[in-house]
């Protein structure tokens, strides 16, 4: 089996301070990956290197496209790149702000991928819009209401139905439910699973919340000062840390 | 007059902006930056469609300048003048016996034709500013053909009134390449942007030109479920009677009596003066 992602030796560094070193990893179709660590372990910046929103020193990502197969999207020109970015790839920012238009309505933001790979029927969008917002739990009167007026766990919701409207089979989540109250996590941690299992997506998600990643992830990657610590099934990672980086971040998570 | 240089600019200067009006018809519809100058008369009234007009004059040539349609407004007497005065041309207000036409606002009701020359004053030139602030981002946008955005805009109209509400300044695609704002000129002109007639678009504050070559294919943007309509007030025009042509609406006293009128006033003139030469006849 072919994997959907490759990444091999991936380094960045900002001047002498060190992003992620040499990282390598295959990411699997179907599969959720978690990377958890601390502030400042490089694992935001492995994200934004792979997803091509900030450039990489050294290394290869080496992506399965639909039309041609392996491709090193390092490499790849810009316009395929971006073109991958707004149809097959997906990136949910941990704040919402950063990943919607504040001033397009819900609708708009949910079309606006389609409009821009060509959809040019405005009720078909709209139809479209209008399915997506229910799946993510949004009132179908709200669509023509400003993501300004949702409350966070909305705006979150919304940015994922944007995020998954052209069908995408890689999606980039970076701290997803970071900022939402425990009950709105939950139900956001709910769909993000029932979403996942049903259009078979494949998942990075970087996070420092251990509950997460033992809910959603099927694979963790513990990263430190930069460097992957250890690696393994969520399950054995969480249950059986071998590492004292890993042994130290799950005996660090608070009980109630 | 001989103490400005002919149409006031210097002749490097006036090099300078031919270079960016070629690059320009070369690439119709992409925007080339050029260095503005500073011009005798605040931004917004004009200074890039004055520059623009500067380096195409010649001597010989006679011009033509409206402003909304009209030969008689202060922003077209005082463009006028100042050409009068530092390039001693002649002018003219009638459409067809003008080379070359300064415009604000409208395109003349009469088919222009391939001697001829339209300049616009253009207040912002790039159609994508209001939906994306970031200058780096929109000239990557235009790079790539990346216009997804232009229909979220017209979808939130949609969305919002029901049809497509844009009036003015309606964004178009230039020969299935570049988005181009075709300045504010009312959205029934977009058709006739489609001209033998070379059209340039001089933005002054924003230093940027760009062009439409003659009989360059401009398309304006829509939905296939909510198409492109060039609406006009419904009415004929309160003076010659024109059917066809983009009107005003003149208020005319305080009890709510409005008329309405052709804002060309050069074709309202001239289809009433053959009106008045047939009775007579």
């Amino acid at each position: 089996m072919t994997p959907l992602l490759s990444v091999r030796n991936l380094s960045k560094s900002y001047g002498a301070q060190l992003g992620c070193n040499a990282v390598s990893f295959d990411l699997f179709p179907g599969e959720v990956m978690g990377i958890v660590g601390e502030s400042g372990s490089g694992k935001s910046t492995l994200l934004n290197c792979i997803a091509g929103h900030i450039a990489q020193d050294r290394g290869q990502v080496v992506y399965d496209t639909r039309a041609d197969g392996p491709r090193d999207t390092v490499t790849m020109p810009e316009p395929e790149r971006r073109m991958l970015g707004r149809t097959d790839w997906a990136f949910v920012h941990q704040n919402p702000r950063d990943g919607l238009r504040m001033n397009v309505s819900a609708g708009g933001n949910v079309g606006e991928r389609l409009m821009a790979v060509g959809a040019r029927n405005y009720g078909d969008i709209r139809d479209t819009a209008q399915d997506w917002l229910g799946r993510v739990e949004i009132a179908a009167g709200r669509i023509d209401d400003r993501p300004s007026t949702f409350s966070g766990g909305m705006q979150q919701r919304l940015q994922i139905a944007r995020n998954l409207v052209t069908a995408p089979r890689l999606v980039f989540m970076d701290e997803p439910t970071g900022g939402l109250d425990v009950s709105v996590q939950a139900r956001l941690l709910d769909m993000l699973r029932e979403l996942v299992r049903e259009m078979g997506l494949s998942v990075i998600l970087v996070t420092h919340d251990l509950a997460v990643v033992r809910l959603l992830a099927h694979r963790l990657m513990v990263m430190k000062s930069g460097e992957v610590v250890e690696t393994g099934l969520t399950d054995q990672v969480l249950d059986d840390p071998q590492h004292a980086y890993t042994q130290l971040l799950v005996s660090s998570v608070l009980h109630v | 007059m001989s103490d400005y240089n002919f149409a006031y600019l210097d002749e490097q200067t006036k090099r300078m902006i031919r270079r960016a009006i070629l690059k320009g018809l070369a690439v119709p519809g992409y925007q080339v930056p050029f260095a503005s100058r500073e011009m005798p008369m605040p931004y917004g009234w004009g200074t890039g469609g004055v520059q623009v007009t500067a380096a195409c004059l010649t001597p010989d040539d006679t011009v033509k300048v409206i402003d909304q349609g009209a030969d008689d407004t202060t922003n077209a007497v005082s463009i006028r003048k100042f050409f009068e005065k530092t390039a001693g041309v002649a002018t003219t207000t009638s459409t067809a016996a003008a080379d070359l036409i300064q415009t604000r606002h409208r395109i003349p009701e009469e088919p222009l034709r391939e001697d001829q020359i339209l300049v616009y004053q253009v207040p912002i030139p790039e159609p994508l500013r209001f939906l994306e602030p970031r200058e780096t981002e929109t000239r990557k946008m235009h790079s790539l053909e990346e216009y997804g955005l232009m229909h979220v805009k017209l979808y939130e109209d949609i969305a919002r009134h029901g049809h497509i509400a844009t009036s003015y300044a309606y964004p178009v695609m230039v020969e299935d390449r570049y988005v181009m704002d075709p300045s504010p000129i009312p959205k029934f002109d977009n058709p006739k942007l489609e001209s033998a007639a070379i059209q340039l678009f001089g933005a002054g504050r924003e230093q940027r030109i760009y062009a439409l070559p003659p009989h360059t294919r401009v398309v304006s943007l829509d939905f296939d479920d909510h198409p492109f309509d060039p609406s006009r007030a419904d009415h004929p025009c309160a003076l010659c009677g024109a059917e066809g042509s983009y009107l005003d609406e003149v208020i005319t006293d305080d009890r709510g009596g409005r008329m309405f009128v052709c804002s060309d006033t050069d074709f309202c003139e001239t289809r009433r003066d053959a009106a008045k030469d047939e009775v007579a006849a």
